[in-house]
Formats: structure tokens, sequence, C-alpha cells
């Protein structure tokens, strides 16, 4: 009982602590009109080129905008405490980890999903965007699973800065890592084979590939496998991140490193 | 990392697009439009940051009290952004040309020597409007996060305008970027670069002349709401 309470109200008090600058002010043209423009921007790209039909650039970017909150949220989630001064009165507590940790990611999977449905609704009202209705539920699932996956992706970027100096040039290296190899504009196949390779095992990817089928029509059944390969990418990035923060723990309470910037 | 990995990741996601579309000839094309893409993030990001750094360390109130004209500390500072950014466009080239095979045959390579500095002061100095007006807004790293990409879209760096809805047109010929591109790149590809620099440098000029009644007047703003130290 305790630890579900620190998983949810931990999560999103940590949030609010976190988070207590944001405003409309910055979250309006950070979440909102940022991730509009690249989906835009990405979309026109595509139909210059004509590679693909305009549906692909949509779904492809309407996913992987949603990596603004599931990266750079993600990362701050943990590694700010640190450079807030707040790292080792979280650690003190005897609470448990796992609750504590994981909580950390559901606002930013809230987030995520809701960027992500916003890039889809002004796709819909701005370009020519219109999915059948059918699909949305299909999309709904496979567009969650993306989030969740990626979000664990930025968790474990975020334990790494625990460590890391500079965390936010991790996050922004991340951010265009992603926009390059998970497809969401250039096709697969058109990558080199290891590139291919890095692609199979970064969040998003499965998700894209996932979303774009039930957008033209597939059952959720057919991308199943799919979803599943996206959560499975997920949950070796969160084992990965979890391990991670609890070496780093037991490490920086060794050397007495826990406050160091 | 703004300088250089961004505008090589956007120039790879072109290189490939333009190549699957067909269009193997338009890759420099891209390499120079991803580098301008480039100087203007370095330029947003500087410009943005030249106003909400001096504030955070609290070194705005010293320098809008100093007799010097606060626009005489700003230019050189948005300018050296911008000028920054050139790595950005020296990164796509080489990029493009190593692994790319681009081959950077100048049509016109002394208009070219010319067109690039002018873009990158065109820049610089709309740099220095945006930063202007961001003494009176607290908010000012927020609004150069959504600037970005919308300058990329509308000023056909990568995507030509005329593809654009028809309302675009008109917004992006008061950008500097817009001549800034056509430019580089008609001193490039072929073409008469000439027009694009006269209007880069133009609205240069112009973009100074508003910065500084802008100035005046928010510093005025600022100075009378007690707002210049708050973050």
């Amino acid at each position: 009982m305790t630890a579900l309470r620190i998983f949810f109200i931990g999560g999103g008090i940590s949030y609010r602590a976190l988070f207590n600058w944001i405003s409309p002010w910055h979250y309006i043209p950070t979440m909102l009109g940022g991730t509009l423009f690249v989906l835009l921007f990405f979309t026109y790209l595509g139909r210059y080129t004509d590679v693909e039909d305009e549906s692909f650039f949509v779904v492809g970017n309407a996913v992987y905008i949603s990596s603004i909150s599931c990266v750079y949220g993600s990362i701050m989630a943990i590694a700010n405490e640190r450079f807030l001064g707040t790292l080792s009165p979280l650690l003190a507590t005897p609470a448990n980890r796992l609750a504590l940790f994981a909580g950390r990611a559901l606002p930013y999977i809230a987030n995520g999903i809701v960027v992500s449905a916003y890039g889809f609704a002004m796709s819909w009202l701005l370009l020519d965007f219109d999915p059948p209705a059918s699909s949305l539920g299909p999309l709904a699932i496979v567009v969650t699973a993306g989030v969740v996956s990626c979000t664990a992706f930025g968790m474990f970027l975020g334990s790494i800065g625990l460590r890391a100096r500079d965390v936010f040039f991790i996050g922004n290296l991340a951010y265009y890592v992603l926009l390059l190899f998970t497809g969401a504009n250039v096709p697969l196949d058109v990558l080199p084979g290891w590139m291919q390779t890095i692609s199979s095992g970064l969040p998003l990817t499965h998700a894209i590939t996932a979303a774009r089928e039930v957008v033209a029509g597939a059952p959720f059944s057919s991308v199943a496998g799919l979803t599943g390969e996206e959560l499975l990418v997920g949950t070796c990035y969160a084992v990965a991140a979890y391990a991670l923060f609890r070496l780093f723990e037991i490490e920086a309470r060794r050397r007495a490193s826990l406050e160091r910037v | 990392m703004i300088g250089v990995i961004t505008p090589v990741v956007l120039a790879t996601i072109a290189f490939y697009l333009f190549q699957s579309g067909g269009q193997s000839e338009s890759l420099l094309y891209a390499a120079l439009g991803a580098g301008l893409m480039g100087i203007w993030s370095t330029t947003l990001f500087g410009s943005g940051g030249a106003i909400q750094w001096q504030r955070w360390q609290g070194t705005l109130e010293l320098l809008i009290a100093a007799p010097v004209p606060f626009i005489v500390v700003l230019v050189p500072l948005t300018l050296a952004t911008a000028a920054y950014g050139l790595v950005s466009l020296v990164s796509t080239l080489v990029w493009g040309r190593v692994l790319f095979g681009i081959q950077l045959d100048l049509v016109h390579p002394i208009l070219f020597v010319i067109a690039v500095p002018s873009a990158v002061i065109g820049l610089g100095l709309l740099g220095l409007l945006l930063a202007s007006t961001f003494v009176l807004y607290r908010n000012a790293n927020a609004l150069s996060n959504l600037l970005g990409e919308p300058v990329w879209l509308i000023t056909g760096m990568l995507v030509p305008i005329s593809l654009l809805p028809g309302w675009v047109a008109p917004l992006s010929w008061v950008l500097a970027p817009t001549w800034g591109i056509r430019a580089i790149r008609d001193s490039a590809l072929g073409g008469d670069p000439l027009p694009a620099i006269l209007m880069c440098l133009g609205l240069g000029l112009l973009y100074m002349l508003i910065a500084a009644l802008c100035l005046r007047h928010f510093e005025r703003l600022a100075r009378a709401r007690a707002t210049l130290a708050l973050t």
C-alpha cells in the first residue's frame, strides 16, 4: 500500500516540485507550439521529396514528438534531483526504490500521450490526414506502448545523468538520434544495415511502424507483435535504468559523491 | 551540439529523402539548407540566451544602467552567435561531401563568399530584433523554443515556399533567412544572388532600426514595472 502511494502520489508530487517553474507560457510554446512545427516541417519536406505518402510523415512525427516529454522530462525527473540538491534527502528515506523510481515516469507518460494525441488532432485539422475511426482505438494502444517505451529510455538516460556532467547534451543527442533512426521520417529500408540494427533497439521504432499499419487499416491483431517488441525494448531500458539508478546510488553513498555536480 | 549535431542529423534526413525521391542532384541544395537551419538555431539560442543569461546572472540591470546604449552590447553578441553558426554550414557540407559524395562545385564562388556573411549578418540582426523584445518578456527561452522550426519551414530552407499555403509567402519576404538562403543557393547552384544579398542586408538594417526603437521602449517599460531582474 505504501509502495503504491509512493508510486502514484510521490510521482505526482515530484513532478510538481521539479517543474514548479512550468506555466502555460512555458508549456504551450515548448510542448505544443514547437512540436506542431516539427510535425509540419517534416510533413511538408515529405510532400516535397515525395518519398512516401503524407500519412507516413504525419504518423511518424505525431508519434515521435511525444519524445519531447518522454526524453527531456524523464531525464530531468531523475537528474534534476542532483542539480537541485534534493537527491540526498530523497535517498535518505526508506522508501521503496522501485516505487519511487517508477512513479516518476507516470507524468511524462501522460504528457507524452497528450502531445502525440495533439499532433494527430492538429494533423487532422491542418493536413490531409483522416484516419478511419476504427483505427483510433488500436492507434491509442500503439502510441501508449511507444510512449511508455520512450519514457523508459528517458529514465535510462536520466540515470546516466546521475553520474554525467552535462545531462542536457545527452538529452539533445537522444532527441535527434530518435528523429533519424526511428524511421519517423526516413523509411527504415532506406537506411544502411548498421543503422537499421540500431533502430530496432531504440524506442518508438516499432510503435511508429505499427501506427502506420493501423492507420492504413490493419487490425490490432496484425500489429500485436510490433507492439510487443516495442514494449520489450522499453522493458529492457526500464530494467537497465533501474539497475543504473541503484548502482549509482550505492556508489555515491560509498564515495559520498551524491551532491557532486 | 546545436552547431554540429543538429544540422548534421537534419542534413542526413534530407539527404536520404532527396536520394530516395530520385533527386540526387539536389543534395547540395539540402546541405546548404540544413547548414542555414543550423545557423538559425544557434542565432536563436544565442539571442534568447543573450538577455536570459544576463538576467539569471544579475548583470542585465548593470548593463542597462550603464551609459553605453544597450544595443551596442547586444549587436556584437547576436552577430557573434550567428557567426558561430557557420560551423553548421561547414559541417553539413563536409558531411555531405564525405558520406554522400556531394560535389562542391560553386557556380559563383566569389558571390558565394559574399552571400554567406550577408546571410549571417541578416540572421544575426533578426536575432537582435528578437533579443530586444526579450527584455520585457520573462519567458524568452520558451519563446525561442517555439521559433526554430517555423522559421525553418516558412523561409524555404529545405521546403520551397511555393509548396506552402499562399499566405505564407508575404510573411517569408520580411524574414532575412528567406533571402539569405536564396542568396547562398543562387551563388552556389546558379542564378543571380545579388538581389537576395541586398535584400538580406537591407532587412538587417531595418531590423536594427526597429530593435533600437523596441529597446528604448521596452527598457523604459521594464524599468517602470521593475521587471528587469525577474526570472
